[in-house]
């Protein structure tokens, strides 16, 4: 029944047609298949930049690049990254979908905006991939002066324009959906019948509006730097570079949170959806991501452990830094709880939360290594601080990802991926990543510097492996690319709910209709509530 | 009454249920963009804080050098055209159309006013060298603390330029506002646009109010 009527029904996809009817659409649903395009593209992208800095660490000596090109190249890696794929993944994508229609909106409260905001961010990644092929950057992704101001002869200035205006992408879509989540929720949703993805993306969207305009000003400062000179980073002049890594990681440190809250946020959906039992404590998982972004604010001082800062202050960020483990941990536990005497299965958006649970809560605790004065000190600026980061950035974020992509794919293209595929890539991205930085923990507690294509012969097996690792992960990162494109034409339709689970968006048609629901939802129930949905599940 | 009902409902957007949820989203949104805003200026008055506290008396030196009368007159535009703008959005929230007019016009005047002064200050001290720079000179300090003095000005052009932009911005959506207004856009029921540009004008006039006795009055007595 459902699937025949799919084929005529109108829905957001076929409500209209032509280039136009995308590029300057305010529907909330096709700004998230816009972004979804970007960030993929910007994905690759950096992926392109970390092959490159892998097969160049094969060998101990500098064979493939230059050292002025392989600078360039993890540069570019992490900018494209962090601010073009990364901070915009989640929230601009699946949040940007799904976020309304989980409070049972019809859209966001600016939907214009909201366009206005996926143009910056193409605007900006344009700028800063025109500084790319023009010649490159080689700072790094953090900018430090006085290098990046005084010395590197490299497109700083327009891949700081990139940065800068991204961030104000990133600005906004952060203040739509508090203002969506404060303003536009449906009759009988109250704060605490909100589904888990909407909190965090609500505390994430906190830190968007709080830390991203701080970075912006920090580019002017620094574009002002390089090119009048005025000293407020130079030494020479009685300025103070050091105060340029406080700025820069007054944002960056809660940046880290703006990538991996959301990514919890989808993590609590699917655990509970597929072990069947709301989210166990859920008022403190809610509370643990707005302490996350409230202690995220609070803790930047852990980069600049070795930068001049005093031991004193060194000492309270250190301390500051462990209590980020609290809500962390109270995550962690509880969504393992949430599977205690669940009904669990094993589908594929299922295996990426198990990835995302067990791999976060390695880079959570190696955080607690680095967040820790004397241990920091042995491994500042190594590839224990890369492996660290890769563990939460994409054992964590990219996992959730993957993860919401699956579980969301029927809901937003009215076709199921084929599983058996899905599993598989699962499986290999969880090989491939551990292979690839698991030693790379080994690598930077011996010694190996960040940032280095010319190491001593004695680090090459562990370099190789990860080499290995790498290539295997990029295979199961290409797989899920191929079939999700197959499944849009080939893949079995869907009805509304194929997952059986309880989140608003699962009581409207797949795909949605434009609006979002034929008529505006009353909620009675709380989030997570099952047995409004028994006997509705199709797969499982 | 027909016709402003129809106005109400034209200018009511898809997404929401009642005028009056649509006014409160765009009210909220708008101070969480001031929010933004805070932190945005929030950098360049840390890099004030921590440079005007390592240099006390360069800083007290240098900022003796800007003309404080002009400042200060500067000062009583900008908050009368404060005052202005509240009429504006009282106008407004009466549905009387000549009067929003009115203050718009007296608001951007005022507005227009504290651009000149500010450029002729910046002329100054152009002619003064006193533009961070290669020719950058201070009369009167120390060859060492030049880099000091200019450290200060630095910070002076930075933040009024970042503040003189906003007023520019400001000017734009005033003008739009009057645009908006002669065309009928408005009623005491529809006035969001203008209560929320309000808010606007009167933080660039709050971050003023704060630019002017950190630059032009803290410890001048030192310099002279």
């Amino acid at each position: 029944m459902i699937t025949a009527a799919t084929q005529q029904r109108e829905h957001y996809l076929n409500a209209s047609y032509g280039i136009k009817s995308w590029l300057l659409t305010k529907d909330h649903k096709r700004i998230a298949l816009l972004y979804l395009a970007t960030v993929t593209l910007f994905f690759f992208l950096g992926g392109a930049f970390a092959t490159a800095i892998r097969i160049e660490l094969l060998t101990p000596e500098g064979d493939l690049v230059s050292s002025e090109t392989y600078n360039k190249l993890f540069t570019m890696h992490g900018v494209a990254m962090v601010f073009f794929f990364l901070i915009p993944a989640i929230p601009a994508t699946l949040g940007n979908f799904f976020l309304p229609m989980m409070i049972g909106a019809r859209d966001l409260a600016f939907p214009r905006i909201n366009l206005l905001s996926w143009y910056l961010l193409v605007i900006g990644g344009l700028l800063s991939l025109y500084a790319m092929l023009a010649g490159g950057v080689d700072t790094g992704w953090t900018f430090y002066p006085p290098y990046s101001t005084s010395y590197s002869n490299s497109w700083v200035i327009v891949t700081g324009l990139g940065v800068f205006i991204s961030g104000f992408s990133s600005i906004l879509t952060g203040l739509n959906f508090i203002v969506t989540v404060h303003r536009m929720r449906a009759p009988g949703m109250t704060w605490f019948r909100l589904p888990l993805f909407v909190w965090s993306h609500y505390a994430t969207s906190v830190i968007q509006v709080l830390g991203t305009p701080v970075i912006a000003v920090t580019i002017v400062l620094l574009a002002c730097e390089r090119l009048f000179h005025m000293g407020i980073f130079d030494a020479a002049r009685g300025g103070d570079p050091v105060l340029f890594q406080h700025l820069f990681w007054f944002y960056s440190h809660p940046a880290v949170y703006i990538m991996v809250l959301p990514a919890m946020g989808v993590v609590s959906e699917l655990v509970s959806t597929f072990a069947r039992k709301p989210v166990y404590g859920y008022a403190f998982v809610a509370f643990a991501s707005v302490a996350i972004a409230v202690l995220g604010f609070l803790v930047w001082g852990h980069h600049l452990f070795v930068a001049t800062q005093s031991v004193y202050a060194g000492m309270v960020f250190s301390f500051l830094s462990y209590f980020v483990a609290i809500p962390s941990a109270v995550k962690v536990f509880n969504w393992t709880a949430t599977l205690y005497k669940g009904s669990i299965s094993y589908a594929t958006p299922m295996l990426y939360a198990f990835g995302f649970i067990g791999l976060f809560t390695i880079g959570g605790l190696t955080g607690l290594f680095v967040a820790s004065l004397g241990m920091d000190v042995h491994v500042t600026d190594t590839y224990f601080v890369v492996a660290h980061f890769h563990y939460i950035m994409v054992g964590g974020t990219i996992m959730a990802y993957l993860g919401g992509l699956h579980y969301w794919w029927p809901k937003m293209t009215g076709r199921m991926y084929p599983e058996g595929w899905a599993k598989l890539s699962a499986l290999v991205i969880f090989l491939g990543f551990n292979l690839t930085f698991f030693p790379q923990f080994v690598l930077g507690y011996l010694g190996m510097p960040r940032r280095y294509h010319v190491y001593p012969a004695e680090f090459q097996v562990l370099h190789v492996l990860s080499t290995a690792g790498a290539s295997v992960l990029a295979v199961g990162y290409v797989i899920p690319m191929i079939y999700f494109i197959w499944s849009l034409r080939y893949g079995k339709t869907v009805g509304a709910n194929p997952w059986g689970a309880t989140g608003l968006e699962w009581r409207t048609s797949s795909p949605p209709p434009a609006h979002n629901f034929d008529e505006t939802p009353v909620v009675t129930w709380g989030a997570y509530d099952y047995s409004t949905v028994m006997g509705e599940v199709e797969v499982g | 009454m027909a016709s402003e009902a129809h106005a109400e409902s034209l200018a009511l957007r898809e997404q929401f249920d009642t005028a009056e949820q649509q006014k409160d989203a765009s009210t909220l949104g708008m101070w969480i963009f001031l929010i933004t805003e805070i932190m945005f200026f929030g950098g360049m008055f840390l890099a004030y804080t921590v440079y005007r506290s390592k240099y006390p008396y360069v800083f007290a030196v240098a900022s003796s050098s800007l003309n404080v009368y002009i400042g200060a007159a500067n000062t009583v535009v900008l908050l009368c055209s404060s005052l202005t703008m509240v009429l504006a959005v009282r106008a407004a929230a009466l549905g009387k159309r000549s009067g929003i007019v009115l203050f718009l016009v007296l608001t951007l005047l005022l507005g227009g006013v504290f651009l000149g002064v500010k450029a002729y200050e910046w002329n100054e001290k152009f002619q003064e060298h006193h533009i961070p720079g290669p020719s950058f000179s201070f009369e009167g300090l120390a060859p060492d603390q030049q880099g000091y003095a200019q450290l200060f000005f630095s910070l002076y052009f930075a933040m009024t330029g970042l503040h003189a932009l906003h007023m520019v911005v400001g000017v734009g959506i005033l003008s739009t506002l009057i645009y908006q207004t002669r065309k009928g856009k408005f009623s005491a029921e529809y006035m969001t646009p203008v209560d929320i540009s309000g808010l606007y004008w009167h933080f660039v006039d709050i971050i003023w109010i704060y630019l002017f006795p950190l630059l032009y009055l803290i410890d001048r007595h030192l310099g002279k």
